[in-house]
């Protein structure tokens, strides 16, 4: 049974978003995600100031096996990138809702948050399969 | 409604992620799968490999009948027991089929194929050896389980008893009751194929885990492979191809020049011609993992990677491409619409558990 905070935020592509003190989102692959990709050995991540659009492909993680898209969750403007991701991109494995973020979003709409799960909708969707 | 081997429970219950291959379910991973892959590079790890297909051929033609149908030449090995790799060729020399034949008596050969290529293996062979002297059986009632690493023959002289096993060379095999051992592998490391009844197949299973060998997935397995330079049927090559632009022109047996096999003219034709075309590994920085499919642009003209993955001992991006003959040095490789830098080097990236010495990895 994988991991969900219940203080996030989900899409049904996976991504979890966090909504930090100064207004900006964090964003990161959900537990169930990472545990579905396998052990990550690239990501490749957006550049800072790059703009959003939501639902559109704006990164990509990569496996042994496999490259996955990742989904812009929310419209809006890249703040900061997790560079340490670069050199082990493993932390999205061992700590995918801390250390493993990937970048935090200046949203343009707040309201793009609502359109997102809770944790108990998300909980449900992976259950679905 | 896809196969499975006596092994799927033991999969289930060890918390394997299945995925269909071939016609067959089988475990792509356990747990991780670069753990996987390291258990086998500096330990024992094993696979289920009950899909691979075995053919028995016996009768005073069967020696006859393979030496018309390989492009590698069974008289080359002359024990019983001993083994060979090579190819089944279509007449204009594409490859059908990439196979070990072992020699088990003199009347008495066995096979063991691809699962993806079962049919139309079984299909050619038949077709071809109809009017030899030539039983063909096809034993779907074995299984067979890889056990590969550094201490694999350690452990399967234990829990067998067999201790032959070690003093087993490469490319042979020996019966020990029922289970037919064989010193073969697809990882680039030592180890043993054991081909067994599928009812004993599960207890064994269970065995060599008690002893903390680590069962590996399809992902490891292909990840080993691509490492050890070891082609896979169907993506690095296929009846579009032949051995001599595959990187295994050291499989066909042009001597003795009277051996008349499938695809022979063929193949002389384009020895004669030259070949336009070579199989080789590409070695990356990082920028991406390079996928099957990827063009590759070179000096010469354009080319294909046919296997490409991150390769966890080498601990860097690894492929390997179909190009021009000629290239060497600097290549440029497509990734979702940019150029990741390679270098053309030659296969295999690792051996016996460490990457090749003469590897650019600085």
């Amino acid at each position: 049974m994988s991991d969900i905070p219940s203080e996030l935020r989900f899409a049904d592509s996976h991504e979890w978003v966090e909504l930090l003190e100064d207004g900006l989102l964090r964003v990161g692959i959900s537990d169930h995600a990472q545990e579905q990709l396998g052990d990550l050995v690239f990501v490749e991540l957006p550049e800072e100031g790059a703009e959003l659009t939501r639902g559109e492909t704006c990164a990509v993680v990569e496996s042994v096996k496999a490259a996955s898209d990742i989904y812009a969750p929310v419209s809006g403007e890249i703040a900061a990138i997790n560079e340490a991701l670069n050199d082990s991109p493993e932390t999205i494995n061992n700590d995918p809702y801390g250390d493993g973020w990937l970048f935090t979003v200046k949203p343009c709409d707040e309201s793009d948050l609502d359109e997102l799960m809770d944790a108990e909708a998300y909980a449900q969707h992976i259950s679905e399969g | 409604m896809p196969a499975r081997t006596p092994l799927y429970d033991a999969h289930l219950e060890a918390g394997a992620k299945m995925v269909e291959f071939a016609g067959w379910e089988l475990p792509i991973r356990y747990g991780s799968l670069v753990e996987e892959h390291q258990a086998v590079r500096q330990r024992a790890g094993m696979f289920d490999v009950s899909h691979m297909t075995v053919v028995d051929l016996q009768g005073c033609g069967a020696r006859g009948a393979l030496r018309r149908l390989l492009a590698n030449d069974v008289d080359k090995i002359r024990e019983p027991g001993q083994a060979i790799y090579g190819c089944m060729l279509d007449h204009s020399g594409g490859i059908i089929d990439d196979l070990i034949t072992y020699r088990i008596e003199d009347d008495f050969y066995r096979l063991v194929v691809n699962a993806a290529t079962r049919e139309a293996d079984l299909a050619w062979i038949r077709e071809q050896l109809a009017e030899e002297d030539v039983e063909i059986v096809e034993r779907d009632d074995l299984a067979m389980i890889a056990v590969q690493g550094p201490e694999s023959v350690a452990h399967v002289v234990e829990v067998l008893g067999a201790q032959r096993v070690e003093q087993l060379k490469p490319f042979r095999s020996t019966s020990h009751g029922d289970f037919f051992i064989a010193r073969t592998g697809y990882t680039g490391e030592d180890g043993c194929e054991i081909i067994l009844p599928g009812d004993l197949a599960a207890p064994l299973w269970r065995k060599f885990i008690e002893r903390g060998v680590v069962p590996c997935g399809l992902g490891a397995r292909d990840s080993l492979r691509l490492e050890a330079g070891l082609n896979l049927y169907g993506q690095d090559m296929d009846t579009g191809t032949t051995p001599l632009e595959s990187n295994i022109a050291w499989t066909v047996a042009f001597d003795p020049a009277d051996r008349d096999f499938i695809g022979r003219e063929a193949l002389e034709a384009q020895r004669r011609e030259g070949v336009s075309r070579k199989l080789t590994g590409l070695l990356f920085a990082s920028g991406g993992i390079p996928r099957q499919g990827a063009a590759v642009h070179t000096p010469a003209g354009e080319g294909v990677v046919t296997s490409g993955g991150f390769g966890p001992t080498v601990e860097r991006p690894v492929a390997m491409a179909r190009i021009p003959v000629d290239v060497d040095g600097e290549v440029e490789v497509e990734l979702r619409g940019r150029r990741l830098a390679a270098r053309v080097v030659k296969l295999p990236f690792v051996r016996r558990g460490k990457p090749r010495d003469d590897l650019p990895l600085a």
